[in-house]
């Protein structure tokens, strides 16, 4: 009965914990072979190329370590994941031609009405694969692709060639060659020259399996001038057993164009969510990553931007949320390539119940990378004396021209604060949540009115009952 | 004696082991302005914080009663919601929360109902108004980067939303320039004659020319030692505490 769900309130619950029974065209076994990956590639009826750099990143995951650094990986098993499961023979061009429950999955998440309300189109991924994906009719007209990366890759062979693997090369680390070896599903989106596509895009991506691999792949090409907001959301069902996921983003901005790329993380705490996502930024281009991260067993996560053109620009925000059971490792990555070239990075983490939170951060100019600017700013907030914050800011630079700037900040909730609010009628978990939502709020005031109130809801749940 | 709305009776309290109020007695009607005077570290504030319920302090002795109910128990967020309200001479500062955002989450908090944000917005608009305060002031961090004078009008604006029945107001007067001490005074007399009981805790003079207390108190080292009428606040004005610390000792003795 872990589906049942009483409408309105329970106590510091996760509310996406629920499971519907397993129906699915394919599962693989559990664990990892030449073969599964061989598989994978035949089922979906991919180019030789493809076939052919799934199994060098094969090769390549198994010759690569563990990192040594970040979280504790030493708890995952490689050999009980099931790498490839398709619940569904071909993506839905309707919500009505899924599966019941896969529907039902979504309607609970809230998807379809989203799409409905505020969103130019989506993608919803189930397991290994995309089941779901729309996009409006006047963005498509205007030469706007936003397809799953299956799909991206039979309808446009030459462009994902030409990018695919350029961002994240396979061997970049262990979790990225694995990705690059199994990947399934994930976006693929094409912005044409010049194109703003106003509203933003999303795609929701829900394991519901046990011992389940989830391993999109996404690939977003903005050509010069153009602008999107992409949007991702994550949820599971809660097992004993722990989940993988580890995605690969790719992004290319061009000449001028703008890419915003925010992520709202619920997974489940039985989820290793282990991610690369990287951007090169062009001259004059702009990337934008806005990252909260509140759910999740282990994250490792630093959203990368390679300012690789004159004049280009990396916004890098993000919120940690570390509870019970959680290591949120994450943080973010500038790398200058090019002259003028400007970055800003804030974290906002909090610790609470035991959990921990760590901001790891790299700034990198090199030589002749003349006028970059650079400001990092971190902010820790521990709720109790059993949770734990750190920060490693890396710093390497060979320009000195360069200007930099670092600011961290490790505070707790001050008694004054809140005998202040208490003072005025609040509870003290109303006022816990009332600072914490005023800590947060210079990275969830850029995100979306409804992704917001989301954001501060979903926080507002998992702190529940742990103060007070 | 049962139309005693806030009632202190023998209070003592300390921190950290330490005696600070020595036998504090007290009996505030609504409606009433009760003026509290005394020389720095007399126990003034920490008489406002104990009444709030501040966790840090120990009531050693003594009751505290607010309409007739024995609130020493009770948690700040209780007491406010029984109409007991504080003025902070130091008010906190919560960043990245707007001042209307707070104020509509105190108002419902104390309602215990969640309020229409129309009808509070309109409310708000016409609060900031009555007190000469610009409509975007609302619309700042909670007491972030505030002026001494605009962390006090925002005090007494809370004041105003929150519709109090007893309210507790700590120099409430310092760092006001003359007319914005007008408003607020102004503001703090209105309450009372709406009924609200107001303990006012100051070092001046000034602010009580505008209120024109029922009843002065003088506190020196934790105790009461005279309370009044306007005379005591005259007396106090010409003489200063000097004359009250000899009855402080020979209280003591």
């Amino acid at each position: 009965m872990s589906g049942s769900q009483v409408e309105g309130f329970q106590i510091g619950e996760y509310r996406y914990g629920f499971h519907e029974p397993e129906r699915y065209v394919y599962k693989a076994p559990r664990g990892l072979t030449r073969e599964t990956v061989l598989h994978i590639s035949e089922m979906k009826g991919e180019p030789a190329w493809m076939r052919d750099l799934r199994l060098r990143a094969f090769d390549l995951f198994l010759r690569k370590p563990m990192p040594t650094w970040g979280a504790d990986l030493s708890k995952v098993d490689f050999a009980a994941i099931h790498y490839y499961v398709r619940p569904t023979e071909r993506p839905g061009r309707s919500w009505e031609d899924l599966p019941e429950e896969i529907r039902r999955t979504f309607d609970r998440l809230g998807i379809p009405e989203a799409e409905k309300k505020f969103l130019a189109g989506i993608g919803a991924q189930y397991e290994s694969e995309m089941v779901y994906h729309s996009l409006r009719e006047n963005l498509r007209r205007q030469g706007v692709v936003f397809l799953d990366m299956d799909s991206g890759l039979r309808e446009f062979p030459e462009l994902v060639r030409e990018y695919f693997g350029t961002v994240v090369p396979p061997g970049d680390n262990k979790f990225a060659a694995l990705n690059t070896a199994v990947w399934s599903g994930g976006s693929f989106i094409y912005v044409p020259k010049g194109v703003s596509v106003e509203v933003p895009l999303q795609a929701y991506f829900r394991i519901n399996a046990r011992a389940m691999g989830q391993f999109e792949r996404t690939l977003i090409i903005a050509d010069e001038g153009s602008f999107v907001h992409y949007i991702e959301g994550c949820t599971a069902p809660i097992y004993s057993e722990d989940s993988l996921h580890a995605a690969v983003v790719e992004i290319i901005v061009k000449r001028g164009a703008r890419v915003r790329y925010t992520t709202i993380q619920n997974w489940s705490t039985n989820v290793y969510n282990l991610v690369t996502k990287r951007a090169v930024a062009e001259e004059e281009a702009t990337m934008e990553w806005v990252d909260g991260n509140i759910g999740s067993k282990v994250t490792m996560k630093y959203p990368a931007v390679i300012l690789k053109g004159r004049g280009a620009k990396a916004e890098i925000l993000s919120v940690a949320l570390a509870g019970r059971g959680q290591h949120i490792d994450a943080g973010a990555k500038v790398i200058h390539l090019a002259p003028d070239t400007a970055s800003h990075v804030v974290s906002k983490s909090i610790s609470h119940s035991g959990g921990r939170s760590t901001y790891r951060g790299l700034v990198r100019v090199v030589r002749g990378a003349v006028g970059v600017k650079n400001a990092v700013r971190c902010d820790a907030l521990i709720l109790d004396e059993d949770s734990r914050s750190d920060t490693y800011p890396h710093i390497d630079v060979e320009e000195p021209d360069a200007q930099l700037g670092h600011e961290a900040t490790v505070s707790r909730i001050g008694d004054e604060q809140l005998f202040y609010l208490r003072s005025r009628g609040l509870r003290e978990s109303e006022a816990v949540a009332l600072l914490v939502r005023g800590f947060i709020e210079p990275v969830v005031r850029e995100l979306p009115m409804e992704y917001a109130v989301e954001l501060n809801r979903l926080i507002e749940l998992q702190m529940e009952g742990s103060v007070g | 004696m049962a139309s005693v709305d806030l009632l202190v009776k023998g209070l003592r309290v300390g921190i950290q082991g330490k005696e600070i109020l020595r036998g504090i007695d007290l009996s505030l009607r609504r409606g009433e302005i009760h003026a509290l005077l005394g020389p720095n570290g007399s126990g003034k504030s920490t008489l406002a914080y104990v009444l709030m319920g501040h966790p840090a302090y120990e009531v050693v002795a003594g009751e505290i009663r607010l309409f007739g109910e024995d609130i020493r128990g009770l948690d700040p967020d209780e007491r406010a919601r029984r109409g007991l309200f504080l003025a902070f001479q130091y008010p906190a500062e919560v960043p990245g929360v707007a001042l209307s955002n707070f104020l509509r989450t105190a108002l419902s908090a104390i309602r215990e109902q969640p309020l229409p944000p129309l009808q509070f917005y309109k409310t708000l608009h016409q609060r900031l108004e009555s007190l000469g305060m610009d409509p975007g002031f609302a619309d700042r961090a909670v007491n972030e980067g505030f002026s001494g004078g605009e962390k006090k009008r925002s005090e007494i604006l809370q004041m105003s939303l929150l519709q109090p029945k007893i309210a507790i107001l700590d120099e409430i007067d310092s760092g006001l320039d003359i007319d914005a001490l007008r408003v607020v005074a102004n503001e703090v007399r209105r309450m009372a004659d709406e009924g609200v009981g107001i303990l006012v805790i100051t070092h001046y003079q000034r602010i009580l020319e505008y209120l024109k207390p029922d009843l002065a108190h003088v506190m020196i080292q934790g105790r009461i030692v005279r309370s009044g009428g306007p005379d005591l606040v005259r007396e106090l004005e010409a003489a200063g505490y000097d004359a009250f610390r000899t009855e402080a000792v020979e209280a003591v003795a």
